[in-house]
């Protein structure tokens, strides 16, 4: 019997991976690869950019509002202040070619002017920073809070994994938007509320997919060696089962900010949400619908600017997903 | 060389409590390791060798519960308990020994530190999101109290040790950029980074390949020696056991049937499934081309047969197998009369004058081993 594993087992053979074997295997895991991948693909690289330069433009207009009270929108000759009334008010021009009822487009206002006078141009992108914030924002409270719940949930189970999920399945039973009006409406119409109501209504998305992952990860192997090498509960959790859990959390987030400005701007057209006289691309649209008929392009712009930025996320989202997917192989 | 073993198990009982009934895992086992001995775990697949690893370290997870039993390692109760009671079918009620050490503590003294298992599958045993690096040095930063930079100097000196060629870029590599017998190395490394007192292989060279596991049986060795731990080896392949093992424990439905020096097991076979084990192995140096297998599948382990459990399988079963269930009992066999620290040849099978059960007058018993079918495996069709 013994001379049976002698055969197999004395030989010396070179171990397998020495020669070269090191440098060929690429390192498929990490930010670097998943940008790679991302950027191999049109569509998702086309989705990037275009939020990056919304989120640029947001960013400037963050720092000229919270910072310099307007100055940069005075001092660049195509912007005007987007909230205060012009002294000179030609309402709703069309935009620069076109005639309507009020008046024929000018450079000054490229894309006409809103039911105030106020330039169009202007209050979108000052409008980016409202959709930007809370886009991002709610979508940050949503997916700290579902990854928290639904990896404990999952990863413990029994009457843990009950409580919270039915706690989960109460919240998603109540419409978002009935849901986010309730809790403006407790708490208060202003925009930061709308954020954390659209953040907490979203948390059943996130905690539901991360728990769906969580209860195939934790039969694991490494998951029981980290066990048995005397890891805590918590460091299993966040170092070893939310990590391998997180591929779609991240493909579902970067769909949800996009659903989430969606939302809010729902709300802003409601009256709930951002306040006159501050840009926001509901309010406009809400505004703009009084005079569909005198003024129609008013209404199509911050429409477009909502949809360009939504498609945008859903493209980045879905290139996320074809590159953190293992299953496709480019 | 008699001192007390290091790891002492005694009649541990594991039960899983399923909708299906009361899989009776481990029933009632019992062996010992001494220090720095390679102790082998034997048996099929479904023996339960598995299980019995993963309860002495207390690590199995509900629906299954450690019912019974007593493990003791280094003077310490990590299972004991002062009363047991319920209802067959249902979870016991466990009152725990006071000096039974806490999850805290089993968490904070004895995994990773004092006791650390390798396991199965190396492919699927590392976090496939972080480099191999940083979860040795995790593992280390941990069990040992060292600093960063420590810890990754001692990680890559790890690597080294294990003979993982350039373990300074290995580090900073993923698990998926190691080949199989690589990363069952860096899983060696990780159980031997804390010097713990005693590792659980559980089927480590299983999923390697021959000439690999033939490597890592010699790493094993070399650094068994070195570091003076001792192992238990869970295994179902009896070359290997041959290969490593001092002592070994031959287990059938969740219990030790045979128990011995690795010689005496091989040469002086006293159970018949250890016989049908040993012969049902694959040897080239045979002609025939024909596997011998043990006649039928093991029983399930929730209804498990009356009397000796291996009586439907067994060759040499007769009536009184189906009534008695023999218990362990060492075997009296002149010249192997127990090694110096009194270890004995032991054996579950009242065919051996040790059962006084009337085995010689029993009738025959008619079984798919005794008088049943012929079952034509070639070697090249199974292997």
């Amino acid at each position: 019997m013994m001379a049976v594993h002698e055969t197999q087992g004395e030989e010396e053979f070179a171990d397998e991976p020495t020669e070269g074997g090191v440098d060929e295997v690429e390192a498929r895991v990490g930010l670097a690869y998943t940008l790679k991948q991302v950027k191999r693909d049109s569509t998702a690289r086309m989705g990037f950019y275009i939020i990056a330069f919304i989120t640029a433009i947001a960013a400037f207009v963050s720092i000229d509002y919270y910072l310099l009270d307007y100055a940069m929108a005075k001092a660049i000759p195509f912007l005007h202040h987007p909230e205060r009334d012009p002294e000179v008010i030609n309402t709703l021009l069309p935009p620069v070619g076109m005639e309507n009822g009020l008046g024929s487009g000018t450079w000054e206002h490229p894309l006409g002017t809103d039911h105030r006078g106020r330039d169009i141009l202007t209050r979108l992108i000052y409008g980016t920073r409202i959709a930007m914030t809370v886009g991002f924002m709610a979508t940050a409270i949503g997916l700290v809070g579902g990854t928290l719940v639904g990896a404990v949930s999952g990863y413990y189970g029994g009457w843990v994994d009950d409580v919270l999920q039915r706690i989960t399945d109460t919240i998603y039973a109540i419409p978002f938007l009935v849901l986010v009006i309730a809790f403006m409406s407790a708490f208060g119409r202003d925009i930061s509320y709308a954020m954390v109501g659209v953040g907490i209504a979203s948390i059943p998305v996130f905690n539901r997919l991360i728990r769906s992952r969580v209860v195939s990860i934790r039969e694991e192997e490494y998951i029981e060696a980290a066990k048995a090498a005397g890891v805590k509960d918590r460091n299993i959790i966040l170092r070893h089962v939310i990590p391998n859990s997180f591929a779609p959390v991240l493909v579902q987030a970067t769909l949800q900010v996009g659903v989430s400005i969606l939302i809010v701007a729902g709300l802003s057209f409601l009256g709930f949400g951002a306040q006159p006289p501050t840009p926001s691309w509901g309010q406009m649209l809400a505004a703009s619908r009084n005079y569909m008929l005198p003024a129609p392009t008013f209404s199509i712009w911050p429409g477009i600017a909502i949809l360009v930025t939504v498609v945008a996320f859903n493209l980045l989202g879905d290139g996320l997903q074809d590159a953190l997917d293992p299953r496709i192989n480019n | 060389m008699s001192e007390e073993p290091l790891l002492k198990v005694e009649n541990l009982k594991t039960q899983f409590f399923t909708e299906d009934g009361t899989v009776r895992a481990v029933d009632g086992i019992s062996f010992e390791v001494y220090e720095g001995e390679l102790v082998g775990l034997v048996g099929e697949s479904g023996a339960g060798k598995s299980v019995a690893a993963l309860s002495v370290m207390r690590l199995i997870d509900s629906p299954g519960v450690i019912v019974d039993g007593e493990v003791t390692f280094k003077g310490k109760t990590l299972v004991g308990y002062e009363e047991t009671t319920g209802e067959p079918g249902e979870p016991p009620e466990l009152v725990e020994r006071e000096e039974m050490l806490t999850e805290e503590e089993m968490r904070t003294q004895i995994r990773g530190r004092e006791i650390a298992i390798i396991f199965q599958d190396p492919m699927e045993s590392l976090n496939p999101v972080f480099t191999v690096g940083s979860q040795l040095r995790e593992f280390i930063e941990l069990n040992r109290d060292l600093s960063g930079t420590e810890a990754r100097a001692e990680a890559v000196q790890m690597l080294r040790e294990v003979g993982i060629p350039e373990p300074e870029k290995r580090y900073e590599q993923y698990p998926h950029q190691f080949s199989g017998g690589m990363r069952q190395r860096v899983l060696i490394a990780m159980a031997l980074a804390c010097e713990p007192s005693l590792i659980i292989a559980d089927e480590p060279t299983t999923a390697l390949d021959v000439t690999v596991e033939g490597q890592i049986l010699d790493l094993v060795e070399e650094l068994q020696r070195k570091y003076d731990t001792a192992f238990v080896w869970v295994t179902h392949d009896m070359g290997v056991v041959a290969e490593i093992c001092d002592r070994v424990n031959v287990m059938y439905l969740g219990e030790v049937i045979e128990q011995a020096n690795v010689e005496e097991l091989f040469y002086d076979t006293k159970h018949p499934y250890t016989e049908a084990l040993l012969a049902s192995m694959p040897r080239p140096d045979r002609t025939t081309g024909e596997l011998n297998p043990i006649r039928g599948v093991m029983p399930e382990a929730i209804n498990p047969p009356s009397g000796c459990r291996f009586h439907s399988r067994c060759p040499d079963a007769r009536e009184v197998c189906r009534r008695v269930h023999p218990d362990l009992r060492a075997i009296e066999n002149g010249d192997h009369d127990g090694d110096e620290n009194g270890r004995v040849h032991r054996a579950a099978c009242v065919k051996h004058d040790a059962f006084d059960v009337g085995y010689p007058e029993s009738e025959p018993l008619e079984n798919e081993a005794t008088g049943g079918f012929e079952v034509g495996l070639t070697q090249e069709g199974s292997r």
